[in-house]
C-alpha cells in the first residue's frame, strides 16, 4: 500500500472551486487548479477538516458498507468508545453491543475493553522509558502522521503501542479463530469508526505492517439500523460489555490520559490547538509532562466526522454512562495470550514531504526564490489563485506547480504598467516627436501584451463561470 | 556561488504571545530546506530562549538570520540595560527576571546557558546602559 495513501477524497461534480476548503487545511495540502479542488497526498493527514467546511459537500470520507461483510462467514463488530455517546438516555452499553448482535454480527470486541490494555501498557512504558518523557499518544493517526511528516524531533516521543481499534482487531481475531476453527480470511473484522482517518490507518498502518482489522464502517452509516435493532434488545440484555471507566472514557479529549493515573499529563483537541502544542514541544517549551494526549477532532474522537451527536452533548453522554461502570475491567495479567499484540512491530520514519528540493543545496536555492517572490506578491492570502496563502503560490512556483501569472493581483500591476506605457507611445506619436512606422509597430506589440494578458485574467474567470455552469448541470 | 538568506525580525517588548513567532518562523524554513531534525531543534531552541531574553529584559528588539547551507546565523541585537557580569548570566539557574515574570513560568535561568549549550558558536557583545548583541552559530 502507498504510504502516502489517505481516504479523504473529492467529489469533481460537486466542488465548485472556491477556497474553504484550502483556507483551512492545516497542512495546506489542497490547491484549486482548473476549477477544482486538489488534494497533495503527501502532505494530507485525513484530520477531515475539507470535509467539515466544505459548503458543497464535495470531500468525502471513503470508508465500507455493511454489504462488504458479506464475503466473510463470521464476523466481529468492533466499536469504538464514541459509538456509545450517539445514543439518548443511554445507561448500558450491553444495550448497544446486543443490539449489533441483533444487526448481524456473530460477535462483539469491544475497543474500549482492548483500550484498558492500551492504558495499562502505557503505564508500564512510561514508568520504564524515563528518558522518553514526554510520551505522545499514537491512538489518533492524523496525529502520528503529521509527526511523521512535519515534527521529526518528536517522532522518538511517540508512543510505540498499537492503538486500541489494533488491539481489539489482533485480540477479536484469535478470539473467532480459536471459537469457529475458520481460517482468518473467512472472518471479518468490522471497526465502527468515527472518523476517516482510521480509513487510513487500517489501508496504510504506521506502527505495524498489517492491520488486522478487514474492514471499516462508518457510525453514521449504521446509526439507523443499529438505533433499530437497540429498541428490539429491549430491557435487561444479556451483560457481553467487557469494558470500564478507563476503556470508555477513551472516547473523548483528556481520556486516554485520565487512565494513566498521573496529573502530568497535557490534552489537547482540534488539529490547530495539535500543531500548537508540537510547536512548543519541539522548542521544548513544557517541562515536568509524562505525557501528551492529542486527538485532531474537537472534543477528541467523539468529535470525528463520521460521528452523529454534537460532539459536546456527546461527552456529557458518555460522561454520564460511565458513572456506574466499575474502573476497569480488562488487565493485562488476565490475557493468556502470548503478548505479541501490545508493541509496535515497526518505526514511524520522518517523511520530509515539505522540503523544496532534492537535495539541502537546491532547497536552500529555491527558499531564497520563495522569499523574493514573497516580497513580490501582494501578500493578501486572497485564495484566487487557488493557493492558501501568497507564501504558498511563492512554494508552488518554485515547485513548478504553478506561475505568477496565476495571482490575479500580479496580472492586475502588469496591465497597468504596459497600459501606462502605451499611452506615453501614443502621446509620442501624436506630438511627432519619433519615426511614425516604428511607433506603431511597437504601438501594436504593446497592445497584443495586454490582450495576452486580458485573455489570462478572462480565462480564470471563464474557466470558473464553465465550472459553475457544469455543476449546474449536474446539480 | 555564495548566498545567504537572510531573515530580519522585530520582537516587539511585553508582548509574550508573540515570543517564538520568529523561531517558528524560522524553523518553518528550516525544514522546507531540508536541514537535519536535530539543526533545526538546536535554531528553535536558542532562538527562541533569545526571543524571550529580549522580551522579559531588554524590551525587545531585532533578530537577524543568515542561512546558508553550511551554517544558520542568529544576531540578536537590543538596546537594553546591557549585562553586568556576563559569567554569572551564563550561571545555570540565575535568574534576573521578576516574579510576575517568574509566575509565568519564565525565569529559570536556564536561558543563556541553553543558548550555549544547543549552538555551536556564542558571542556575547554588551555595554551597560547601552545594549547587548548576542552573536549565535549552529553549523550545518
Amino acid at each position: 500500500m502507498d504510504k502516502f495513501y489517505h481516504s479523504v477524497r473529492l467529489n469533481e461534480e460537486l466542488c465548485k472551486g472556491c477556497i474553504n476548503c484550502i483556507k483551512r487545511c492545516p497542512t495546506q495540502a489542497i490547491r484549486v487548479r482548473n476549477g477544482k479542488a486538489r488534494i497533495n497526498s503527501k502532505f494530507c493527514i485525513d484530520c477531515g477538516e475539507c470535509i467539515r467546511v466544505c459548503p458543497h459537500h464535495a470531500k468525502r470520507a471513503t470508508y465500507d458498507k455493511m454489504e462488504d461483510l458479506k464475503q466473510y462467514e463470521y464476523t466481529v463488530a468492533l466499536p469504538a468508545p464514541s459509538l456509545y455517546s450517539q445514543f439518548n438516555n443511554l445507561d448500558d452499553v450491553n444495550i448497544v453491543l446486543n443490539g449489533l448482535l441483533m444487526m448481524g454480527f456473530d460477535d462483539v470486541f469491544e475497543v474500549s475493553a482492548a483500550a484498558e490494555l492500551v492504558s495499562e501498557a502505557t503505564r508500564e512504558y512510561i514508568q520504564s522509558n524515563p528518558h522518553k518523557l514526554p510520551v505522545i499518544s499514537t491512538a489518533c493517526p492524523s496525529v502520528v502522521r503529521l509527526i511523521r511528516v512535519r515534527f521529526p524531533n518528536l517522532i522518538s516521543n511517540l508512543l510505540p503501542l498499537n492503538p486500541p481499534v489494533e488491539v481489539a482487531a489482533i485480540l477479536a481475531a484469535r478470539k473467532a479463530v480459536k471459537k469457529t476453527g475458520l481460517p482468518r480470511e473467512k472472518i471479518g473484522i468490522a471497526f465502527i469508526s468515527p472518523c476517516p482517518s482510521k480509513v487510513t490507518y487500517v489501508k496504510a498502518p504506521l506502527g505495524t505492517e498489517k492491520s488486522q482489522v478487514d474492514k471499516v464502517l462508518a457510525i453514521k452509516d449504521i446509526y439507523p439500523q443499529l438505533l433499530s435493532c437497540m429498541k428490539a434488545v429491549g430491557a435487561n440484555p444479556p451483560e457481553i460489555g467487557m469494558s470500564g471507566k478507563i476503556g470508555v472514557s477513551w472516547g473523548r479529549s483528556g481520556g486516554e490520559a485520565s487512565g494513566l493515573f498521573t496529573e502530568e499529563y497535557l490534552a489537547a483537541d482540534g488539529i490547530e490547538n495539535v500543531i500548537r502544542v508540537l510547536e512548543d514541544m519541539e522548542d521544548q517549551k513544557f517541562s515536568n509532562l509524562k505525557f501528551v494526549e492529542l486527538n485532531a477532532c474537537n472534543g477528541g474522537c467523539v468529535g470525528g466526522i463520521l460521528t452523529v451527536e454534537n460532539p459536546y452533548v456527546a461527552e456529557v453522554k458518555l460522561k454520564r454512562l460511565r458513572k456506574y461502570m466499575p474502573v476497569a475491567r480488562r488487565h493485562m495479567a488476565e490475557e493468556t495470550d502470548k503478548r505479541d499484540w501490545i508493541h509496535w512491530t515497526r518505526q514511524v520514519e520522518y517523511e520530509p514531504v515539505f522540503s523544496l528540493g532534492d537535495n539541502m543545496m537546491e532547497s536552500f536555492m529555491k527558499l531564497n526564490q520563495v522569499e523574493r517572490l514573497c516580497r513580490k506578491l501582494p501578500g493578501l492570502d486572497c485564495g484566487s489563485c487557488g493557493a492558501p496563502t501568497c507564501k504558498a503560490l511563492a512554494e508552488d512556483i518554485v515547485r513548478g506547480e504553478a506561475s505568477e501569472t496565476d495571482c490575479v493581483y500580479y496580472l492586475r500591476e502588469n496591465l497597468h504598467r504596459l497600459s501606462e506605457e502605451v499611452s506615453i507611445l501614443a502621446d509620442d506619436i501624436a506630438l511627432g516627436n519619433a519615426e511614425g512606422h516604428e511607433m506603431i509597430r511597437v504601438l501594436s506589440e504593446y497592445i497584443q501584451r495586454i490582450s495576452d494578458e486580458m485573455s489570462l485574467l478572462d480565462g480564470k474567470e471563464e474557466k470558473e463561470r464553465g465550472d459553475e455552469n457544469d455543476s449546474k448541470g449536474t446539480g | 556561488m555564495e548566498e545567504v538568506l537572510t531573515l530580519k525580525y522585530h520582537i516587539s517588548p511585553d508582548d509574550f504571545t508573540r515570543a517564538g513567532e520568529a523561531s517558528s518562523d524560522v524553523k518553518g524554513k528550516l525544514k522546507q530546506m531540508g536541514v537535519s531534525p536535530e539543526a533545526v531543534r538546536k535554531v528553535a531552541i536558542a532562538m527562541y530562549e533569545g526571543e524571550i531574553n529580549m522580551v522579559i529584559h531588554a524590551n525587545g528588539g531585532e533578530i537577524t538570520v543568515n542561512i546558508t547551507p553550511y551554517e544558520i546565523e542568529m544576531i540578536l541585537a537590543d538596546v537594553g540595560p546591557g549585562i553586568p557580569d556576563i559569567d554569572l548570566a551564563m550561571t545555570a539557574g540565575y535568574s534576573t527576571a521578576p516574579d510576575e515574570i517568574r509566575s509565568l513560568g519564565f525565569g529559570a535561568g536556564m536561558g543563556l546557558p541553553n543558548m550555549k549549550k544547543y549552538t555551536d558558536e556564542m558571542k556575547i557583545d554588551t555595554t551597560l546602559g547601552v545594549g547587548t548583541t548576542i552573536r549565535m552559530i549552529v553549523k550545518l
